[in-house]
């Protein structure tokens, strides 16, 4: 007796709970007619960004691919005399049918070169489509860190900058000098 | 036997050690940076500190360091102490106050010491405030490329480079906190081990510059246990491959072979792989018109056309070959019958062999593995020139004079890890080591005493030391006082020492050296010593190939003239570099169908009517056996692409196409995968019956898994082949192996064959290497150090040689003219790599400076040398080491063609009308 009673109960308080819904403002929107807002650091796709220079900031380090936990990246670093004498990736591939968006790449990232924007429209037909080159990934902005370029820092020269000109550099040592 | 306490905890470890190598040995982890398991200690870093206390009851102790500290019984130390700790911490953060900001683009990054060890101290933040200290850096040449600036100052390169390696053009400049380690000037570094400063340096200021050029990280390389092709030692080798390119390779430890080291050639030499040369697709040219290229066709139907070629054949030629494995020659011997198959190397080279070959299983004397070289205490060296034809073996000479003046090191009672105050104990003495050859190198220096002779006049003082040494043994009658007394003085170091090592080979072509050398190591036998013989051969896998039998390469070519048959195969094998142009453009014209299989285009392959893409060792698995008599495997890193394969694949698919049906197929046609190719192996000659042990079979598994080749941290597995596919192909099968193309199986200990490459937790650098180890430098655990298969029975040794040459006599009108090898330039396949090719000299011929003044040529004049049929330009050096009367050839790629040594009028055969100055 008990029992129907409590069944009685729960079903009357969960129409209840229905009817008051009714007259509350819906959470759902119409998207695409009506987009969210997302935050500017919500990780969705994956860019390469430049440096304040206008150079690729990527230099091949390998630490996005190795922390990809799906193993959706591969690269292959090489130097490429014409252009500063720098390391670049000779290709950079992010396969997206794989991808997360755990954004560990981005975490992993010595240089600020690899980002993840708010954009999550990747629908594809085809998932070939959602391979994407360093072509489709590079963008020709700083991303979300304007001031920083990492061969600012670095110790080693490229062709615009030699030794000891980097930032928090002496100049270079002289070895054939004996003074303290 | 001591008893150290270690954090309260007891251990058993070697009291010979320092605390520091026993520490490791325990698997405890304790940062280091000077200390090398093979060079000692020197205490320069400060980074092994540790708290030693007095006693149990001391609560005080004080900071020592470790690798300075004997592990003396009843030691008492803390590596957990807070102020031990916090010491260590400091040391690195001074060295970090300095370094640079380099790890994403330094190539040393993932697999740095210097990484490792900051992390193991604790170490995050930077708060050094001010400017860091910059270097300028120098061109070290095509190997080795330099950033100073990351430089931790440890000392480990001049250690290894001029006190372990005997080179000169590296030193330390400059003083107090601005140290430079470099060369005086811009150039390439000139040692022949150059390449170790890339593992031995613990951060990346020597770096792999080959690798630079198409850069992987440590994580991203599929890597297995290879054997280094490129000289008869058989140094183990890790080799890497990413993206189907070979990317490296590193040294790989192996206790009784090559221990810590490699030499250069073995490092940089393996780009050949990646040639564009490589002969990828399987050629057919057009019925018998050899003036059309081949053309690429489907592999069953050139098959097809070759088996039908095999089956209407008047008979079969099998040409083996010395760089190939033992399975891929026992596959062509299978197929063509043992009578028809001939090892693929010139008459007198096959002498040789056979020579060296009985000595070894015929005499008492055992022969020295390399490490058995670095322990002898007197070496005699009869005519090889060891720096070109088998560096490493030199390499452990310049430690093995080091070994009798260590003893006055033990009479002090400083032990022998303790490397500064050895040194300074021992100072410049040497122990005995007597080379005599034509052809003077840095590594003479070294020598206590050097001879310098033609090849008759080396193995007569061979003969002579022996005579001495033994009272039955021949003795040399008409010998100057001179020789006599330098005999007396040889066999006087040989007869007092412990373990005395002599050293001959097949360098100098001399017949007479050979059995020189093993009179003396008879003789010393005789008198109750314990000799060991090392002889260095031509190639990777020449003993292996001696020990499976077959007449020269002149039976080949006499079968073809002589139309007892009419096709060949020549298995990995350039006959241009064995016999006389004509004879084989002669040969080959006879020959109806050419069968080649070769992984490099070369002048035999240009002659294939039917060409079969080979695997290099990197491509395939086999068994070499080096000069030793080792039987070593080496594994296949990763699958070639195009239709490239195995050579004994090939041949087992000739096999099978030539026997008509499925039907009573026998030898190698029945082959499925290595196992059965190693066990055919194994019943072909009865001193291979134990190849089989050299490494685990096929169906070995651990934990019912394959071991796999890419470590667990392995990168782009779903995005390499994206471009091409998006539907993931499953990684390739490997029939042959218990490893695995993939990153998922059995990580653990396996045995040492297995181990895809040395990686430990925190331990990214080659230093892992310690944690494969029970006691540091010792064997590695479940070690497999390959099968020697030769080992001596007989007590006594067999009759004497007694065949004395002559003294050399030059002549007015011929010269006798010798090979000079050359470490760069000399061996085939590492000559195709760009790195080493950029070192390869320009040919030149060596004169005894009176012969070039009868000749009327100067110093480095250009001269046209008309040889064998052939007109070399080579430059002229006037070199007071040559003896008179002999002229030597260098053998780089431009002159590899020649048959040396040989009688020669020069004053004919140079053309000194077109003489010219080289600038």
């Amino acid at each position: 007796m008990m029992k129907t009673w409590r069944y009685i109960r729960d079903l009357v308080l969960g129409l209840w709970i229905v009817f008051k819904r009714t007259f509350t403002k819906p959470v759902t929107v119409q998207y695409p007619e009506e987009r969210p807002y997302l935050p500017p650091r919500w990780r969705g796709r994956i860019v390469l960004t430049r440096d304040p220079d206008g150079e690729e900031r990527c230099v091949a380090c390998y630490l996005c691919a190795v922390a990809c936990p799906v193993d959706c990246i591969a690269l292959q670093a090489t130097e490429d005399p014409t252009a500063h004498e720098r390391r670049y990736p000779e290709f950079f591939r992010i396969n997206f049918s794989r991808c997360i968006y755990c954004g560990y790449c981005e975490d992993a990232c010595p240089t600020y070169a690899i980002q993840l924007v708010p954009d999550f429209e990747q629908s594809e037909y085809a998932r070939r489509n959602m391979v994407y080159e360093k072509e489709d990934l590079l963008i020709s902005g700083t991303g979300k860190y304007h001031g920083y370029n990492f061969y600012r820092v670095a110790g080693v020269n490229i062709r615009d900058k030699d030794k000891g000109q980097a930032e928090h550099e002496l100049p270079p040592v002289d070895v054939r000098s004996l003074m303290p | 036997m001591a008893t150290i306490i270690v954090d309260n905890r007891t251990y058993r470890v070697d009291e010979r050690q320092n605390l520091l190598a026993a520490c490791l040995g325990i698997g405890l982890n304790l940062p280091y940076f000077c200390w090398h398991p093979a060079m000692g200690s020197v205490g320069a870093c400060r980074q092994c500190a540790v708290k030693q206390f007095k006693d149990e009851h001391d609560r005080c102790g004080r900071l020592v360091m470790a690798c300075m500290t004997p592990a003396s019984d009843g030691t008492c130390v803390s590596i957990d102490d807070p102020e031990a700790k916090a010491f260590r911490a400091s040391v690195i953060e001074w060295l970090m106050v300095n370094h640079p900001h380099d790890c994403p683009v330094c190539d040393e990054g993932g697999e740095c010491h210097l990484q490792d060890m900051t992390v193991m101290t604790g170490h995050v933040y930077r708060r050094y405030r001010f400017p860091k200290r910059t270097y300028r850096n120098q061109d070290l040449g095509p190997f080795i490329r330099h950033e100073m600036n990351r430089c931790i100052q440890c000392y480990r390169c001049v250690r290894f480079y001029r006190d372990y390696a005997g080179g000169r053009d590296l030193n330390v400049f400059g003083a107090h906190d601005a140290l430079y380690f470099g060369r005086e000037q811009d150039g390439t570094l000139e040692n022949e081990f150059s390449g170790n400063l890339v593992e031995v340096c613990p951060t990346g200021v020597f770096t792999d510059k080959t690798l630079f050029h198409h850069y992987t990280r440590k994580w991203d390389l599929q890597s297995a246990q290879s054997i280094c092709p490129h000289c008869s030692l058989g140094c183990n080798t890790t080799a890497g491959e990413r993206y189907g390119i070979l990317r490296r390779i590193t040294n790989r430890f192996n206790s009784r072979v090559n221990g810590y080291f490699l030499c250069d050639r073995g490092r940089f030499g393996y780009e050949y792989v990646n040639s564009d040369n490589r002969i990828k697709r399987a050629l057919l040219r057009p019925e018998l018109d050899r003036t059309k290229p081949g053309k690429p066709e489907g592999v069953p139907q050139i098959l097809g056309v070759a088996a039908d070629r095999l089956r209407r054949a008047r008979g079969i030629v099998g040409i083996g070959s010395p760089r190939a494995s033992l399975e891929a020659n026992v596959a062509l011997r299978s197929l063509v019958g043992p009578h028809r198959f001939v090892p693929g190397i010139d008459e007198r080279e096959h002498r040789l062999l056979s020579t060296i070959l009985s000595v070894l299983r015929t005499g008492p004397v055992p022969a020295a593995s390399i490490q058995d070289a670095e322990e002898s205490d007197a070496v005699l060296v009869l005519g090889e020139d060891l720096l070109n034809d088998a560096p490493r073996l030199a390499l452990a000479l310049l430690q093995s004079v080091r070994q009798q003046p260590m003893e006055r090191a033990d009479e002090l009672k400083i032990p022998r890890w303790d490397d500064a105050a050895v040194r300074n104990a021992v100072q410049d003495r040497r122990g005995p080591l007597f080379v005599a050859g034509y052809r003077r190198t840095w590594f003479h220096d070294y020598a206590t005493e050097t001879y310098f002779g033609a090849p008759d006049n080396i193995a007569r003082l061979g003969f002579a030391v022996a005579g001495t040494i033994g009272s039955s043994a021949p003795s040399v009658p008409d010998l100057t006082n001179e020789m006599r007394d330098l005999a007396q003085r040889i066999a006087d170091a040989l007869t007092q020492a412990k373990r005395p090592l002599i050293i001959a080979g097949t360098g100098s072509g001399s017949h007479a050296t050979i059995e020189a050398a093993a009179n003396v190591a008879w003789a010393l036998h005789q008198r109750g010593k314990q000799p060991r013989l090392s002889f260095v051969l031509p190639e990777c896998n020449s003993l292996g190939l001696a020990l499976l039998g077959g007449e020269s390469l002149k039976e080949a070519f006499d079968s073809i003239s002589q139309g007892k048959a009419d096709t060949v195969i020549v298995l990995e094998n350039d006959l241009y570099r064995r016999a006389e142009q004509a004879k084989v453009d002669a040969f080959f014209d006879a020959a109806k169908t050419v069968i080649a299989i070769d992984s490099l285009e070369h002048r035999t392959t240009a002659h294939a009517d039917v060409l079969l893409p080979a695997a290099t060792y990197s491509e395939s698995d086999g068994t070499f056996v080096n000069q030793e008599g080792r039987a070593q495997r080496f594994y296949q890193v990763f699958v070639p692409d195009g239709d490239i394969t195995e050579s004994w694949r090939w041949l087992r698919d000739l096999a099978r196409a030539e026997s008509h049906e499925t039907d009573g197929l026998t030898g190698v046609a029945t082959w499925r995968n290595l196992d059965d190719a190693v066990s055919d192996t194994a019943a072909a000659v009865p001193e291979f019956a134990r190849i089989g042990e050299v490494a685990p079979s096929t169906g070995f598994r651990l934990a019912g898994q394959r071991v796999p080749r890419q470590p667990d941290r392995y990168s782009g597995r779903t995005s390499m082949l994206s471009h091409l596919t998006v539907h993931e192909p499953p990684p390739p099968h490997d029939p042959d192996t218990p490893l695995a193309f993939s990153m998922e199986g059995y990580r653990g200990p396996v045995p040492s064959p297995l181990i895809p490459q040395f990686w430990s937790p925190g331990w990214n650098s080659i230093q892992a290497l310690n944690k494969y180890q029970d006691e540091v430098g010792g064997p590695l655990r479940e070690e497999m150090p390959g099968i020697r298969l030769i080992e001596p029975v007989a007590t006594k040794a067999p009759s004497w040689f007694t065949a004395i040459p002559r003294p050399f006599q030059s002549s007015p009108h011929r010269w006798l003219l010798l090979p000079l090898s050359a470490v760069f330039g000399s061996e085939e396949l590492s000559n195709r790599s760009p790195a080493i090719a950029e070192r390869i000299s320009e040919p030149f011929m060596s004169l005894h400076p009176s012969d070039g003044a009868r000749l009327n040529l100067e110093d480095k004049v250009t001269v046209e040398l008309a040889l064998q049929g052939t007109t070399y330009r080579l430059a002229v050096r006037l070199d007071p080491s040559m003896p008179a009367g002999t002229a030597g050839i260098c053998l780089v790629p431009d002159v590899s063609g020649v048959r040396l040594p040989a009688w020669v009028d020069l004053s004919e055969a140079v053309k000194t009308g077109r003489k010219q100055r080289v600038a």
